[in-house]
């Protein structure tokens, strides 16, 4: 047997975070997994650079901004396998609501119109926002996709488990878009 | 007429569905004989006590012998007929419908009212959408409040015909009508007037207990709080019928 661990890599794009807290729900779950694969890049652990290569890259969050956009391709060119997690990278979802209206005006409403104070669209560091919202597979190609606002714990611990085992998932039989 | 009476004396014809032998009487469609003995068949416009409307395609079956293929709810039985069901090229066809479904208007699960009680949502879970390889057309509809208890959110209508149907045939009030065509295709109360104005709108909420989805919904829900309660339909239908 390959005593070698899988290396996994995570990233949030334009998500809340909550589906890297239900990945941290996965509780005593978390101590099976850390037997077998090794996070080596992540909002959860220090690392700063994305290894040359990875076996597994999960991303969380839709593609709104350049960034997102670089992070997601950054992603792709070094993950074997790469997992869109959450309805936000499979749907847009929440942050694509915004598509239904102007970029302009979705800045002054959150900048101008609702601010009580230092009125003012932020322009430096920050990156420029894309239009539209885009889900992660309507940039780059996706491989599995695990749905859900947030999928539950237990629907990322099954897929996870199947990958390691070997097995092709069925996510459609844990989760569903909204679950 | 949205079912007929039960004839007396019919005859009875076998059939096969995904090579079960089967019988059904010959009034029967291949989606209520599917029903009947627990063939699962997605559907999102066929509903038990309406008419036949034969839109959403997804109740779409092979048979043997024939190039096409059928619609369950809209084609009868006949003797012999060798029916299939759970082809790869069916499945295919229902995940490609579904996912068109959710990219043609705006179907946001995680903050709709009907979010865990959506036949959309059940279906896509069923039929193994996880994803929709279309880009999403990100067009705008309106939402219509007007209605002091009910509320239609044109972005979430999958336009199934089912209220059309229900407020015509069980209500017998025919406040809704379908108007426009392509994506400008939309449910219109009267001639295209606020729902609130409707004269001819009993506030019954059929259309809303009918309703697959959260386009139509009571006033004053919130994410996930509002279940439909469809009981009523089979109960009215058949009672209608038998006078």
């Amino acid at each position: 047997m390959n005593t070698k661990k899988i290396t996994v890599a995570t990233a949030w794009l334009d998500g809340c975070s909550g589906c890297h807290m239900s990945f941290l729900d996965l509780d005593q779950q978390l101590f099976d997994l850390i037997a077998q694969i090794d996070i080596v890049y992540s909002p959860l652990v220090d690392a700063k650079e994305l290894p040359a290569m990875v076996d597994v890259g999960i991303l969380e969050g839709s593609i709104s901004s350049e960034d997102d956009l670089d992070k997601a391709r950054l992603f792709r060119q070094h993950c074997k396998l790469l997992i869109s997690l959450g309805d936000c990278a499979i749907t847009g979802n929440v942050p694509a609501l915004r598509n239904q209206f102007k970029l302009a005006d979705v800045l002054n409403r959150a900048y101008y119109e609702t601010a009580t104070v230092q009125a003012q669209i932020p322009t430096r560091g920050v990156p420029a926002l894309r239009v539209p919202v885009k889900p992660i597979h309507g940039e780059v190609v996706v491989d599995v996709f695990i749905p859900g606002c947030p999928p539950r714990a237990g629907a990322i611990g099954y897929v996870l488990t199947e990958l390691l085992a070997g097995r092709v998932p069925d996510p459609s039989s844990v989760t569903r878009f909204g679950a | 007429m949205a079912q007929p009476a039960v004839i007396p004396n019919v005859r009875v014809v076998t059939l096969t569905i995904d090579d079960r032998d089967l019988s059904a009487r010959e009034d029967e469609t291949i989606i209520e004989v599917c029903r009947e003995n627990h063939i699962p068949i997605p559907s999102l416009c066929h509903l038990d006590g309406l008419s036949v409307w034969g839109g959403c395609r997804l109740c779409m079956v092979e048979l043997e012998g024939q190039a096409r293929l059928f619609a369950a709810c809209a084609t009868r039985v006949a003797e012999g007929m060798r029916i299939h069901t759970m082809s790869e090229k069916l499945k295919r066809y229902r995940r490609t419908i579904i996912e068109l479904l959710f990219a043609e208007r705006h179907h946001v699960c995680a903050v709709c009212v009907s979010n865990g009680h959506c036949e959309l949502q059940w279906l896509a879970q069923k039929c193994g959408v996880d994803h929709v390889r279309v880009p999403y057309r990100q067009a705008a509809y309106p939402v219509d409040s007007s209605h002091e208890m009910f509320r239609l959110d044109h972005n979430r209508c999958i336009l199934c015909t089912r209220c059309v149907r229900v407020c015509d045939e069980i209500e017998g009030a025919h406040t809704w009508d379908i108007m426009g065509r392509g994506t400008d295709c939309r449910v219109i109360s009267d001639l295209a007037q606020p729902w609130g104005t409707s004269d001819n709108c009993t506030s019954c909420g059929k259309c809303v207990q009918v309703c697959p989805t959260g386009a139509l919904v009571k006033q004053g829900t919130s994410v996930g709080e509002m279940v439909k309660d469809q009981h009523f339909l089979p109960i009215l239908a058949r009672r209608r019928h038998a006078q």
